[in-house]
């Protein structure tokens, strides 16, 4: 606990004098800590002169921040229409099934996160998914299936 | 003699498995004592063939694709390295009749060089737009991208250079260019294609724009699905730094500009021009009211330019060989060339760079060669998730951006998607206000209520229940948001829902 706000403070001194700090500061934070803990509000908002309410608003606004700890790999599938064109709907369901989560929740062995996206300008090689930062296209159930299986590895 | 073999490192098509064959294809060299020197290319945008192998000849380069890992060997086996034939063998790239026939302005590199590579922008007329516009007074360089006709490339098709004459007059000690790279529309991927294998044609077009309009700093406002595009664009922005073409005194001129990626949050509404503002700013991507412009009181209050990626790019090219030159391109009052993206349920997906005034049936079969899946295409969406759908009655439109307001559609940032006669339109109507739900930033309320109330009549329409009444319903709610709406994101959100009910109407019957 002592270690993550002491990681946090250093991450707060190193962007609060950047011009829009906040987006950076959380991205920083996500990208270190894995999310953004409830615990950091405070600090961020004495550093950047705001309200904690401010800092929660921004936090819950974007999609892409979450608050609490993800599994190890995070799996996003793609929604979009481009994908919805060349059956991602059954990609969903397979995924939701063979993980038995949906989605924003997280496998019980905490392997894998799911998560929906809506494009991943992948959308030539439609249905895409996204695992970790790599996407993956023309995906078929087969090859989630394996995807899936190695993230859990 | 080494020879060169090009792997694209485009994230579509390391989708495909690229970062593979680029392994392979080193250990098999190395095994067989052949020397290669991998270049890591951006792709042509021929996606269905990717991952597309080019192998450097005295004629040019010789494609090979799509290549998997398991083909490998085989290559090797045919000779591949000096351009013998194989069953994936695709003859001289620029001889492919898919590119061959493109009119490639803005992506006239894309493919073709190392995207990390400053040598190889320079070497491929990279920062002659720059140089000329160096000679030019601001007020020149402005007459000039608004004699190209350039319009925002984002969707909103509004003219460049006005925008950019704006800002140069206004008076203040501080202004910005901000390039809107938050591309979240689905089935469009031109951004990420430049971005990811042309940066620098972006850091040059934004660089020009803050000569023109005195703006020192700028910034990318990129969307965060897009991890690759930022890695590039980092490594590009610290070299052009180091090479003197960003930073305190670009090319010795004694002028100032300043570049810095901002990521955005996968927050949709934040491609809405002053949302992305808000959010570059710290804030909840809320948009504002207009006015007063971000012209005039943008980015921090002050000045700023927010133009999209490929209005950008496309600004070297335009200073570099004339406002003329791109003016001869197009149609009517739509300049120049249009990156169009084919997507969706397509044969041959990817980026076709033409002058306006194709039409919607010719990108689709001569290009698309009809859809993936071999049924009849049903139905078009063009221009993102607030473009109507299109049936094939209406194929025939030239793609322009007034053809397509007579036939209340939108080109939008020109992705175009294909769906195939198992598509159920009732179903795309009441995504298209699912998603205006899980995206509205909330401030005004037909945007923020309209669309979960769009969910639940639809939804009443799909299980049967008072049919007549419910679709009057959903007409009266896409009237009061197409009206009502503080921004594209409600005020558009009806295209979708109403072209799927007027042009498929069969689909919304109990």
């Amino acid at each position: 606990m002592q270690a993550l706000q002491t990681q946090i403070d250093a991450l707060i001194s190193q962007h609060q004098s950047m011009p829009g700090a906040l987006l950076p500061l959380l991205h920083a934070i996500q990208d270190n800590v894995g999310y953004v803990p409830e615990s950091s509000y405070n600090p961020i908002a004495k550093a950047l002169s705001l309200s904690v309410a401010e800092v929660h608003g921004v936090v819950s606004f974007y999609h892409h921040f979450r608050t609490h700890k993800p599994g190890r790999h995070v799996l996003q599938i793609c929604r979009a229409e481009s994908c919805q064109s060349m059956g991602s709907e059954a990609l969903e369901a397979q995924a939701k099934k063979c993980l038995n989560v949906d989605y924003h929740q997280t496998t019980t062995d905490e392997a894998i996160t799911l998560e929906p996206v809506y494009c991943l300008g992948n959308c030539a090689l439609s249905p895409a998914v996204m695992m970790d930062d790599e996407v993956y296209g023309r995906v078929s159930a087969a090859e989630l299936e394996a995807l899936i299986a190695e993230a859990k590895a | 003699m080494t020879i060169k073999v090009y792997v694209p490192r485009d994230s579509s098509a390391l989708s495909m498995g690229a970062e593979k064959v680029a392994v392979a294809i080193a250990s098999e060299a190395k095994k067989r004592g052949l020397d290669i020197e991998i270049i890591r290319n951006g792709s042509r945008g021929l996606y269905w063939l990717e991952t597309m192998v080019e192998v450097a000849t005295d004629q040019g380069r010789v494609a090979y694709g799509p290549v998997k890992v398991k083909d490998v060997a085989s290559l090797f086996d045919a000779d591949f390295l000096q351009a013998k034939p194989h069953a994936l063998s695709l003859g001289l790239t620029e001889e492919i009749d898919w590119l061959k026939k493109q009119q490639r302005l803005t992506f006239a590199r894309v493919g073709i060089t190392d995207p990390i590579s400053l040598a190889d922008y320079i070497a491929h007329d990279g920062y002659k737009g720059l140089k000329n516009a160096l000679l030019l007074s601001g007020a020149d360089i402005v007459k000039t991208v608004t004699d190209s006709g350039l319009r925002g490339r984002g969707g909103a098709a509004f003219p460049t250079g006005i925008k950019w004459k704006t800002v140069l007059g206004c008076e203040a000690e501080q202004k910005y260019i901000v390039c809107n790279a938050d591309e979240g529309d689905s089935g469009t991927f031109s951004d990420r294609m430049i971005m990811e294998n042309d940066p620098y044609v972006l850091i040059e077009g934004m660089t020009i724009a803050g000569i023109a309009v005195g703006a020192t700093q700028g910034y990318i406002y990129l969307r965060s699905e897009y991890p690759h595009a930022l890695v590039t664009l980092n490594a590009a922005i610290t070299l052009a730094n180091q090479a003197g073409y960003l930073g305190n005194n670009v090319l010795g001129s004694g002028k100032a500009f300043h570049l810095e990626v901002r990521r955005a949050a996968g927050a949709y509404v934040c491609g809405e021009e002053t949302s992305l503002l808000e959010s570059l700013e710290g804030k909840r991507g809320l948009v504002r009211f207009k006015p007063p412009l971000p012209a005039i009181e943008g980015l921090f209050g002050k000045p700023t330019v927010v133009n999209n990626v490929i209005s950008l790019a496309t600004v070297p090219i335009i200073l570099d060989k004339g406002a003329q030159y791109y003016a001869d391109y197009g149609m009517g009052r739509s300049r120049g060339t249009l990156p169009i993206q084919l997507a969706g349920n397509l044969k041959h997906g990817g980026l076709v760079e033409l002058a306006f005034g194709i039409t919607l049936r010719e990108l689709l079969y001569d290009y698309g060669g009809g859809s993936a899946s071999g049924k009849p295409i049903r139905a078009v969406q063009v221009g993102g998730p607030l473009g109507a759908f299109l049936p094939e009655s209406q194929f025939d439109t030239p793609l322009d951006y007034e053809e397509f307001t007579k036939i209340w559609a939108v080109l939008g940032h020109g992705g175009i998607v294909a769906f195939d006669d198992t598509v159920d339109m009732a179903k795309m109507a009441r995504y298209a206000f699912e998603f205006c739900a899980i995206e509205s930033c909330g401030k005004c309320t037909p945007c923020r209520i309209g669309s979960t109330r769009g969910v639940e009549v639809i939804d009443k329409i799909i299980a049967g229940k008072d049919t007549v009444k419910n679709i009057k319903l959903v007409r009266d709610l896409s009237d009061t948001m197409l009206n009502g709406s503080l921004c594209a994101l409600g005020g558009m959100t009806p295209y979708p829902v109403l072209s799927a009910m007027n042009h498929f109407p069969e689909d919304f019957a109990s």
